[in-house]
This record gives C-alpha cells, structure tokens and sequence, in this order.
C-alpha cells in the first residue's frame, strides 16, 4: 500500500481499475443507447445495431495489422541513412592510399 | 485603401526586415502587432480583381479578393500571430523572420488573381521555409533542408512549364477552374501536389519538419500543405483524380504514422492524413466539399499547430524526441498535456471539436455524391486518425510508463499560445456557425444530430478500445520507416557512387596507360636521342653520337654536288 501511496493518483494499479471498468461502462452504453436513438444510415448498412462501434474496432485491428506488417519491411535502424556518409569520409583517405602506391 | 496593387503579404514582408534591424522589446512589437495589421488589411479587400498592372505583354492581376481567398488569408494570419506569440522568446531573429516572409508568400499566394503571381508568391514560400527547416541547426537539419529545397525547387519548375503551357495554349493567365486533361494543366496539378505531399513524394514532409526547431515546425506545419489545398481548390475544383490521390493520401498518413517513434514525425505523417481529407473533398468538387475542403483547412490549421505546439514545448523543455524516452510527462507539465489532448479531440474529430464540424462536411459530401467507397473510406480513416493522433500522441508522450523526467510545463507565451488555439478547437466545435458564415458557398448544414453523435462516438471509443487492446503490438522501436525518399537518399545514393567508382577507374586505367605511353617515348627518345648519363658510353643514340669531322665533310661534299647537278638539270 506505501508504494501505491508515493504514485501519482493517475497511475495506482487501484485508479487504472476504475478507469478500465468506467470506459467499458460507457462503451456498452454507447452502443446500448442504439436502441433508444436512432441513428441514421446513409446507405443502409451503416444504420445497423453497433456498426459504428464494430467498423471502427476492426478498421483500426486491419490497420494496425497492415502497419505491422510493413514494419517487416520497412523498419530500419535510426542510422540507416548515416551510412553512406560515413563511407563518404572515410573514403578520402582510402584514396590517398591509393595515390601514394600510384606515385611509387 | 491602397490594397489595389498592394497585397497584405506586404506588410508581413516589412514586418520580416524589421525583425531583423530591431532588438529587444521592438521586435516584440512588431511581431505581434504586424499580423494585426495584416488582419485588418485583409478584411479591407473587396471582392473581385482590384487591380490590372501591364508586365510585358501580360495583365497582371496582384490581388483578387474572394471570400475563399479571404479565409484562407485570415486562417493563416491568426496563424503568424499566435505562431509568433509563441516562439518570440525562443527563436532566433532569423527564424522569426524568415517564417515571417515565408507566411507572406502563403498570403500572398492567397490573393494572387494571375498565374505568375501566384508563381512568385509560391517560390517566395519555398526558399524562406527552407530557410526555417535550417534553422534547426544540426547537421540533419541541413542535409533534410537541402532535400526539401531540392523537391520544393522541382515541384516549382513543373508548375511553372505548365504555367507556361497553359498561357500559350489558351492565351490567359487567369486563375480560374480547369481539369487535368493535358500536358500543361497536369503539369500545374503535379507542380500544387508536390507542395500537398502528395504521393510519391509525401516523404519531403515527414523528412524536414521533424528536423527544425521546436517553434519552425510550427510555421512549417501551417502554410505550404495549405496554400495548396487553396490553389487546388482554386484551379482543380471537382477533379476526379484527387479522390483517389486523397485517399492514398489518408491511409499512408495514418500507417506511417503507426510505424513512426519520433514525435513531431507522427505529426507530420497525420498532415498528410488530414491535408488527404481535404484533397478528397476538392476531388468531389461539389459545394458542400469544396466549404468542407476549406472549413477543414482552417480548423486543420489551429489544432495542428496547436498539436506541434505541445509537442515543440516537450522537446524544447526534455530535449528528447522519441515517443520511447518520454512518457509521464502530465505529471509536470499539466497545461501542455490538456492543451495537447485538445488538439488530438480535434484532429479525431470528436464531437464539440472543431474537426467534428468540419470534416464531417466532407463525409456528408461524399454522401451527397452517392460515393459509397469513399465515405466508408472516410470514416475508417477518422477512426485511424484517433487511433494514430488522437490517442498515440498524447498517451506515448504525457501517460505511458513514468520516463522519471520532469521538466518544467510550458512559459507563459507558450502557454497562452496553446490556450488561445485550443479555445478556439473547442469554440468552432460548439459554434460551428461562426465559420459556415465565412465559407465561400452558402452553408445548409446541420453538424449535430443526436444520431450523428451516436455514430460518431461508438466509432471513435471503439478505436480507442482498439488502440489500448493492441497495444502491446505498438511497441515502439528505435527504428525509421523506408519511404519512396529511399529512392533518392539511397538507391539514387549508390547510383552515384557507383558512377563514381566507375569514373575513378575510368581515370585510373587512363592513369596507366599514360605512364606506359611515357615510358615508351622515353625508351625511343634514348634509343634516337642518346642516354645523357653514359655520354661517353658507346650506346648513345644515332642522333647522339659524335660523328668524326671527315664524315660531315663527305655529307656537305655530297649535298653541294647534289645542289649543283639540280641546278644545271
């Protein structure tokens, strides 16, 4: 208990508990109020009992997937595009190597 | 007034020599109260084409008024205003101003009725935001800003040749409505996309605004996006092309985005996302879109700058970039932390937000035109800006896990800078209608319906579900994306390399052949010429030897016989 006392209030393990059980109470009651309100679809489908809640769940899942996946490919370490240029300096001096056995 | 020949981008000019031949409370002065006046001016200008001024054989046109033009020129007033408000104390007399003639060329570029004003303005923009991507100071922020010029160079000489195209083809320089249908106006759309960071090059913008100043990338992140959605909407209005390139334009910003650890680089790949949303809306080209497409600019203006703004207070107090070195930062620094949350509600488009009110215009625009895909597209792509921005942002850089630092929250001018354009989120998103007054075409819209509402919060607090169940898979890393710039930083990179090497061997085989030749003509010119070393030696040349004195007599014996039997022939 004198751990959780010398944290911030904000991030006791006992108020995260309560933030996570008030957000799914009001995420549950957000899609519960459907079915007082009505809301109205432009196209049919979208007027559907917890659509919105379901498009925008499984729109950010595929989006963080795809994301994910090109992280595969695309992640590089922060100095990748240092290199060449540390090539570029220590080549000068590679090729006065080179000019000396020329000269000799 | 005198605006007739003059545009208002004059009086930011002046204010931009001033600030740099006056000290201490002076420029103080003149920055805060310059854009005040150019404020003023604005509003002066009429409707209509003020002016017409003979240059060669052209009529040129520098200030046009329009409620459009007007708008724009207002946002981006406000915008050197409080831009200035927060960085006078910080930023050196030459970032200030150059931001302040780059801030005049997007003015500029605001009011001006003729293609080549426009070009001079649009130039005006390119050299002095290069000039604040330098300012950064380091070594990155030079190589990113010689890039960025490179590109902003580029983008001018292809709008130029379709400048010219399109004045020999049709004879006008007018700023008027056209389609891309040929050489020359493709020419000016590519030359404006270029400056939207449109795809392929949407690279140049996440590459240099992360590398300015803290108060730069504020500047940065305001006028050239912008100025190109306003010359987009001036000349491509209803262009099908730019819904597609719109779209692409959303989702790169928002996966981009999901890769990116760098925090001012997160910022930059979501203004690609939202100048996207505005590209779209110029692409459906109706009324409602085209109100959407500028009530979208404007709102887009404040909360991203107010978002760089909270961003440039945490690094210029931390030092520190990375979404991994920070975190815990609402500890000390509460004012930065709310004022940031607000900008992320309202680039979310969360209800009671400005980006609620307006983009929601564009999403009803694309209803209105029957664009099915489009809209479904659009309201994935507000669920991925929460995913991205709204929540990404503020949760990596104030909550997370406690990085241990605690810096100061943010001075008093920064601070009031944050607060003026987070009430401003907050009052376009309550009183929408003080905007629509101002937009081009009449508004009938209607942003708050309770079923809208509904709507929108189950798919913005399901995204934010989404976000804190996948967050182990957003493990930030010590990592930078690949991006078409790998083109040119790299692959162009080892092309030139590899033609150098190439060359320098080139040179190297000439080298060789060279000294063989030497040798050779040395090794003839001792066989003919003699060894001067060994000159008593008997291998001295032909032409070296010392020939006895009898032999010369017998050669001139010889030669004048011959002489004299020629002459008696």
């Amino acid at each position: 208990m004198n751990d959780e006392k010398q944290l911030h209030w904000l991030v006791r393990p006992s108020t995260i508990r309560k933030l996570w059980i008030g957000f799914s109470v009001v995420l549950t009651l957000v899609v519960l109020a459907q079915t007082v309100i009505y809301v109205k679809g432009y196209f049919g489908f979208d007027a559907w009992f917890g659509f919105g809640a379901i498009y925008g769940f499984v729109s950010c899942l595929v989006m963080v997937l795809i994301a994910k996946l090109l992280g595969l490919f695309l992640k590089r370490p922060l100095d990748y595009y240092d290199e060449p240029e540390q090539i570029k300096t220590s080549e000068p001096s590679h090729d006065k190597v080179k000019e000396n056995s020329n000269g000799v | 007034m005198g605006f007739e020949f003059f545009s208002p981008a004059f009086i930011l000019l002046i204010a931009a020599v001033l600030i740099c031949l006056v000290k201490g409370h002076a420029r103080t002065a003149v920055i805060l109260i310059a854009p005040i006046i150019t404020l003023l001016a604005i509003w002066q200008i009429p409707d209509g084409v003020q002016s017409t001024v003979k240059f060669l054989t052209y009529n040129i046109e520098p200030v046009e008024g329009s409620p459009l033009r007007r708008l724009f020129a207002t946002i981006f007033t406000i915008m050197v205003f409080v831009g200035g408000l927060f960085s006078f104390r910080i930023a050196r007399w030459y970032e200030l101003a150059a931001a302040f003639t780059y801030a005049a060329g997007a003015i500029g570029v605001c009011f001006a009725g003729d293609l080549i004003t426009m070009f001079v303005y649009w130039e005006l923009m390119a050299i002095f935001s290069t000039i604040v991507v330098w300012c950064g100071g380091t070594p990155d922020s030079r190589a990113a800003g010689i890039r960025y010029a490179i590109m902003h160079f580029l983008g001018g000489v292809i709008l130029k040749v379709g400048i010219v195209g399109v004045v020999l083809g049709t004879g006008s320089i007018k700023i008027q409505p056209m389609l891309a249908t040929d050489f020359s106006t493709w020419m000016i759309l590519i030359g404006i996309l270029i400056n939207a960071a449109a795809p392929p090059v949407s690279a140049w913008l996440a590459d240099a605004y992360p590398e300015t100043t803290p108060t730069g990338s504020v500047f940065l992140s305001a006028f050239t996006t912008k100025t190109a959605v306003l010359a987009l909407i001036l000349l491509f209005p209803g262009e099908p092309v730019l819904i597609g390139i719109g779209l692409f334009m959303v989702m790169y910003g928002i996966i981009f985005a999901l890769l990116e650890n760098d925090v001012r680089r997160i910022l930059s790949y979501s203004v690609v996302n939202q100048v996207g949303f505005m590209v779209v809306a110029v692409g459906i080209g109706t009324e409602m879109a085209l109100n959407g497409a500028t009530a979208h600019a404007f709102a887009h203006i404040i909360y991203k700058a107010l978002l760089f703004m909270s961003a440039g207070v945490v690094i210029y107090r931390t030092g520190k970039n990375k979404c991994m070195e920070l975190g815990g930062l609402f500890r000390t620094m509460p004012l930065t932390c709310v004022c940031g949350i607000i900008g992320a509600l309202a680039i979310s488009g969360f209800p009671l937000t400005s980006g609620f009110t307006t983009k929601s215009m564009i999403s009803q625009a694309a209803v209105d035109g029957d664009l099915v895909w489009v809209y479904m597209a659009l309201t994935a792509a507000s669920a991925g800006v929460f995913l991205h921005a709204g929540i990404k942002f503020p949760w990596f850089v104030f909550f997370q896990k406690d990085s241990g630092l605690r810096p100061k929250d943010a001075p008093w001018n920064m601070g009031l800078a944050m607060i003026i354009f987070a009430s401003m989120c907050i009052l376009l998103g309550v009183f929408p209608e003080t905007l629509y007054a101002l937009l081009p075409y009449p508004v009938d819209y209607q942003p708050y319906s309770i079923g809208k509402v509904l709507f929108y919060l189950q798919l913005l607090l399901f995204s934010g579900l989404a976000f804190f169940v996948l967050l182990p898979l957003m493990k930030r890393t010590m990592t930078i994306s690949l991006d078409t710039d790998w083109l040119w930083r790299r692959a162009a990179f080892s092309l030139v390399k590899l033609i150098e090497r190439a060359l320098s061997s080139l040179g190297d085989m000439v080298t060789q052949q060279r000294n063989r030749l030497q040798k050779f003509l040395q090794r003839m010119a001792v066989r003919y010429l003699g060894q001067p070393h060994t000159a008593d030696s008997q291998e001295r040349g032909v032409f070296a030897r010392s020939w006895p004195v009898g032999t010369t007599v017998l050669w001139i014996a010889g030669l004048l016989s011959a002489y004299v039997l020629l002459y008696y022939l």
